[in-house]
């Protein structure tokens, strides 16, 4: 009695630190202990799952310490050996774990019932079949995504002529397939639901299969959501008022991410999922062949840099792939040094997973309100005096605002031009993911400085040391 | 139709209900102000209560009998899966968010 009374209490404190830490980590200087508080409620509800009476079970407790036992190790050691350019691969692995294990615990809950054990209302069917569905895609995607940021696929290889077609009928036989499983109840057979759960896992693979480059922040915070849901949905299963709050706070956070990404595309999340860029067939006008890109010495660079009043970088996924982040602050603070403020420009979809550039800049220890979000960036830099683009490209591509043609009209930009100087470092004159030309690079404020990242910004970072 | 009516009526079914609006409310108001610095630890701290789904899978392991051995594989695949979600999403969050200094 007295013993329900303090599991239930437990339950009730582990949900209640799920909805303060989150409310925590949504400003910068709490977000540490709001993390710590979610973890704690975990622990808590851990404990209490373990310790709670249940009548007549053979508890099994071998099982589940062994089992935690592994996976504590296996996160923990994986947590503080990825490197922080690695964070999307991460992300996305454990974001499938917790769709894989919503899978698991669905699964074993039609075994006895196919099996006449257990019997099951239409309602808790329902419910478990929505388990293995968001489950499975949220499991099968996650690992595509992860493939992907990881460069193991292209999306060229995996992508079949008319995917979105493709991806439509799979999605209306994984539902058919679930009608007929709720339809036939318990004759259905252990069989069907097999093969449902394994629709649901193709379909979550070739759902995130046309989606790849620039689109991925959009698709990971989508995926999140999906986790989230499932766990809720797996809360259901078991009636547990706790999963079901923390599954939700989850799937909220996830789709509140999704709509601010779309939002920074000015896409619909439709047009991200059908595989926008490349579809449509519209070409923006881009540049003719005459046009050309003017470019710059390292000497002239630095020198118009160490002289300059103010001085604002816009990072992308560039400065991840060629791990500039720590050079970069170095530039930064030589630059700081003569007096030049120096501060960043962050688009909500640099990089390939919401607020990644954060996280690179925050491990080269820059200080977080150097950084600049898009509304306030393009207000600083109508005063500044030189930009250095590091590895961006399309969100800083005029031909959003000017040309109605381009397949990114309209997106909101870095309007990195109204500055009085632009310096682009780029690896070559290649388009970016999208594939569209960018006018800016030869937009009359616009110098080149080609090559790598990381080493284009140590060579002007000794030149600026020559100065 | 019937069944759907039923299901609303039932006193313990409305409460879920309630409380599931009520947390997707709370949930849309905690977050919705989230600066884009912390967009990515907001999404890997998020994605560690998502483990929650471990309890189910420690409550499977619990209720199987001893010599259940697909379940309790099932159970103890699934605890495992939950658990790295959880231990390694809190710390990698954890890690993440020490980088984030003010400083002057």
């Amino acid at each position: 009695m007295i013993i329900d009374f303090i599991i239930n209490i437990a339950y009730l404190i582990g949900a209640l630190a799920f909805v303060w830490g989150l409310r925590l980590l949504s400003s910068p200087d709490t977000a540490r202990r709001g993390n710590t508080v979610a973890g704690a409620g975990m622990v808590i509800a851990i404990v209490a799952a373990i310790g709670q009476p249940i009548e007549g079970a053979s508890n099994n407790y071998l099982w589940i310490i062994g089992a935690i036992v592994i996976g504590a190790i296996v996160g923990l050691v994986s947590a503080k050996k990825v490197q922080m350019t690695a964070m999307p691969q991460m992300v996305s692995i454990f974001n499938g774990l917790g769709g894989a294990c919503a899978v698991v615990l669905a699964y074993a809950e039609l075994v006895p019932y196919y099996s006449g054990i257990k019997e099951l209302d239409m309602a808790g069917l329902i419910i478990i079949l929505l388990a293995l569905l968001i489950g499975g895609i949220s499991f099968t995607g996650s690992m595509l995504a992860f493939a992907k940021l990881q460069g193991l696929v292209w999306d060229s290889t995996i992508t079949l002529p008319r995917h979105d077609i493709v991806n439509m009928v799979l999605l209306l036989i994984t539902l058919g397939m679930g009608g007929y499983l709720v339809a036939s109840g318990v004759e259905g057979g252990l069989l069907m639901g097999s093969v449902f759960m394994v629709l649901a896992l193709i379909y979550g693979f070739s759902f995130v299969a046309p989606i790849g480059g620039a689109d991925m922040p959009v698709v990971i915070s989508l995926l999140n959501s999906f986790t989230g849901l499932s766990a809720a949905v797996t809360g259901l299963i078991y009636g547990s008022q706790f999963m079901l709050v923390g599954g939700i706070l989850v799937g909220a956070s996830g789709t509140i991410l999704t709509v601010l990404m779309c939002e920074a595309m000015n896409r619909s999340l439709m047009n991200v999922l059908i595989g926008g860029f490349g579809g449509g067939g519209t070409s923006g006008k881009g540049a003719d062949g005459e046009q050309v890109a003017k470019e710059v010495t390292l000497n002239d660079a630095a020198i118009q840099l160490f002289y300059s009043q103010s001085a604002i970088i816009v990072p992308g996924y560039g400065l991840a792939v060629a791990q500039a982040q720590k050079v970069c602050k170095e530039v930064d603070e030589l630059l700081e040094k003569n007096g030049v403020d120096v501060r960043y420009a962050i688009h909500p979809v640099a990089g390939r997973m919401p607020g990644h550039m954060n996280v690179l800049l925050a491990e080269a220890d820059v200080p977080y309100p150097k950084l600049l979000d898009l509304e306030e960036a393009n207000d600083a830099l109508k005063n500044t005096d030189m930009v250095v683009i590091v590895g961006a490209n399309d969100v800083v591509n005029p031909a959003a605002e000017d040309d109605p043609g381009s397949p990114i009209h309209g997106m909101p930009v870095l309007k990195v031009w109204d500055a009085k100087n632009v310096i682009v470092l780029k690896r070559s004159m290649r388009p970016g993911y999208a594939g569209i030309e960018n006018p800016l690079f030869f937009h009359e404020k616009t110098r080149m400085l080609f090559g790598d990242a990381k080493d284009t910004l140590s060579n002007l970072a000794s030149e600026i040391k020559n100065l | 139709m019937d069944t759907f009516i039923q299901f609303f009526n039932d006193e313990s079914n409305l409460l879920l209900i309630y409380l599931l609006l009520f947390t997707i409310i709370l949930g849309f108001e905690v977050i919705s102000k989230v600066p884009t610095v912390l967009h990515t630890p907001l999404m890997s701290g998020a994605n560690a209560i998502s483990g929650v789904v471990i309890i189910g899978a420690i409550l499977l392991i619990r209720q199987s009998e001893p010599d259940d051995y697909l379940t309790l594989g099932l159970g103890f695949l699934g605890v495992i899966l939950g658990m790295v979600n959880v231990a390694g999403g809190f710390a990698v969050t954890d890690r993440m968010l020490e980088m984030f200094k003010k400083k002057k």
